[in-house]
């Protein structure tokens, strides 16, 4: 019969397609676990051959030429310093560039010249921020190879990034908020420091934490400013005994930090400086992938809590 | 709307003092908005900045080295007492990293997105999604060391003449590291599309897979050509694993199995030594850095036009 024969045709054409969506769905998982899988290898790689390296001696040790006396200490004070000043420059830049852009700014052809910036500049190579630096920080503003510099070349680096989540936590209070603030006769900036600020606060918060974190692996802008690789002090205390308490010198002090520290190491043909690199790479991812967890886990959070 | 300091509104009759219009309230209120478009516009001036500073070194420098050299001889080698200044072998090692980065990222990245988008359930986007995002974060020196110390040695195993530096580990490992970004932003156009168009599909009897790949990526396909555009730019401007796994030498060759330098990992190289300001060397970075903004502006175009199409789709 010939409908028979249709029909199984058509079961045969409609299994030979379930079978295209069975391979694809394989296909698309281990597409998904060749990217887990090399994160694993790379993490399980550093693992083994950095964790004899790490004790306590390790994170209290300067750079040695003897590999097995050589620590990272100078290294994690100075990123401890660098992100300090990109925090001060970056937090309330980033933040007010994106109230003004979402509260503030009429349509006009200057607010569509700082949107199109912003997106650009998210797109402008690290390394470009760095020779920036070199050119305007270093050698025109006289700052230096120091840790100004470079706090100031990380701070416009994730500047997009604090100005972005700013918005878009801005973007997410719901008008009726605004309108009762106008409402009960607050100005725009009481509205905005009252209302829109303390409610934004937790997605601003995800996007600065995701922005030093960052800021914490960059390397190139760091080296082309001319940061020293071997750096066997520490900067000036920002405290000291007498009045004032405070002390600024240490903005103006040679540093390094982690990844230049890292890649110092990587570079030497050495194996046992190599166990150190894996060692520094391991405080170093554990650090980043910290801060990450943190922001998704408070974006998570915010989505859930939140029912306006 | 402003009203001048003069003008008083209709409550002020009734209630002078505490309704009035404040000059003083008013005055504070054009100082923070002030203060806020200062802020903004940091980001236009650092756009100046970054064009002005990178044309006036760059300027100095074509002055030494006539443009035509620049662009056709073919070695590169300023530091040197034969100083030769091509930015030919740079580019060709820029191609073939991000190249070989790309021919992993985009194939990778696309397969990641439409399963994640069309076919994973709930509970697998739900912890895929944070865990490509955490792979986006992890320190390029940390890929570098990874590609130079574990992937070369591997790959020595499958190719034994490849030299402890190639542009081939290099790549690869910058392809997984993009991954996450093509990926997310593919999805994300994916997702956008609207349920009635894949309704529409499953309605005419068209499988998962047939919905996903001539209903849903045509659909999306300005959105998707977005993420690969951001995946070059990317690769193009990425610089530790390149300047730690590539080896630093500037070589004009097409194979990937060979050691090469990009345009960032020459200066990176020519940053760690200390060179004098003003030198010659020192204006060679800011030419490649010209080149390089260049490159990444004109894909950074591309993409910024392809998305706002795909936005205006639906």
């Amino acid at each position: 019969m010939r409908g028979d024969k249709d029909l199984s045709e058509i079961r045969t054409i409609i299994a030979r397609h379930k079978l295209w969506d069975l391979i694809f769905m394989i296909v698309g998982v281990l597409a998904l676990m060749i990217a887990v899988l090399t994160f694993m290898a790379l993490f399980a790689h550093m693992l083994i051959e950095g964790m004899p390296r790490l004790s306590w001696d390790f994170f209290t040790s300067f750079p040695s030429r003897r590999p097995g006396s050589a620590g990272i200490l100078s290294a994690w004070v100075g990123t401890i310093l660098v992100m300090l000043v990109t925090a001060m420059a970056a937090v309330p830049m980033g933040i007010g560039a994106g109230i003004y852009l979402e509260e503030y700014a009429s349509k006009n052809i200057i607010t569509e010249i700082i949107e199109i910036n912003v997106t650009n500049l998210a797109g402008v190579p690290s390394i470009i921020y760095g020779l920036l630096a070199l050119s305007l920080f270093v050698h025109q503003f006289g700052f230096g190879q120091s840790i100004l510099s470079a706090g100031l070349a990380l701070a416009l680096l994730i500047l997009p990034v604090v100005i972005v989540a700013t918005r878009e936590a801005i973007r997410a209070i719901p008008l009726v908020i605004r309108e009762g603030a106008y409402a009960l006769g607050a100005t725009k900036w009481q509205t905005v420091s009252d209302h829109l600020l303390p409610y934004s606060a937790a997605g601003i918060l995800t996007g600065v934490i995701i922005g030093l974190a960052r800021a914490i692996g960059e390397t190139a802008p760091i080296i082309t400013i001319g940061a020293l690789t071997f750096i066997a002090f520490l900067p000036p205390s920002p405290i000291k005994d007498e009045f004032p308490f405070l002390s600024f010198d240490w903005l103006m002090a040679p540093f390094t930090v982690m990844p230049i520290q890292m890649f110092n190491w990587v570079s030497r043909p050495e194996e046992e400086f190599q166990a150190n690199a894996a060692a520094a790479g391991l405080v170093l991812v554990v650090m980043t992938l910290a801060m990450n967890a943190i922001a998704i886990y408070l974006r998570y959070r915010m989505r859930k809590n939140l029912k306006w | 709307m402003q009203l001048p300091a003069t003008a008083h509104p209709p409550d002020e009759i009734t209630h002078p003092k505490r309704l009035g219009y404040s000059y003083r309230r008013h005055l504070g209120e054009r100082f923070i908005e002030a203060l806020l478009f200062l802020m903004a516009f940091v980001s236009v001036a650092i756009t100046v900045a970054i064009v002005v500073m990178l044309v006036k070194e760059s300027f100095v420098f074509f002055e030494h080295v006539p443009l035509w050299e620049f662009l056709t001889d073919t070695q590169w080698t300023p530091l040197f007492d034969d100083a030769h200044y091509g930015i030919l072998p740079l580019i060709s090692g820029t191609v073939v990293s991000s190249g070989v980065a790309l021919l992993v990222a985009i194939p990778l990245g696309t397969i990641t997105a439409i399963y994640l988008s069309e076919f994973a359930p709930f509970a697998v986007r739900e912890v895929a999604k944070p865990f490509l995002e955490l792979l986006g974060g992890v320190p390029t020196v940390v890929y570098g060391y990874f590609a130079l110390l574990f992937v070369t040695p591997l790959l020595q195993k499958i190719f034994p003449d490849l030299p402890g530096f190639s542009l081939l580990s290099a790549g690869l490992v910058m392809g997984i590291m993009i991954i996450p970004y093509v990926s997310s932003m593919a999805e994300d156009a994916m997702r956008s599309v609207p349920m009635h168009l894949r309704e529409g599909s499953y309605a005419m009897g068209a499988t998962k897979f047939q919905t996903a790949i001539r209903v849903v990526m045509p659909a999306a396909f300005s959105g998707i050509a977005a993420a690969y555009i951001l995946g070059i730019s990317r690769a193009v401007g990425e610089t530790m694993v390149v300047a730690i796994a590539a080896g630093m030498q500037p070589n004009l060759t097409w194979n990937p199995m060979e050691p090469a330098a990009t345009i960032t990992a020459y200066i990176v190289q020519v940053s760690l030594g200390d060179l004098p300001h003003g030198s010659i060397g020192y204006q060679t970075i800011f030419a490649a850095g010209l080149t390089l903004l260049l490159l990444t502006l004109a894909f950074n175009i591309i993409g910024h036009v392809l998305r706002k199409r795909y936005r205006e789709v639906y």
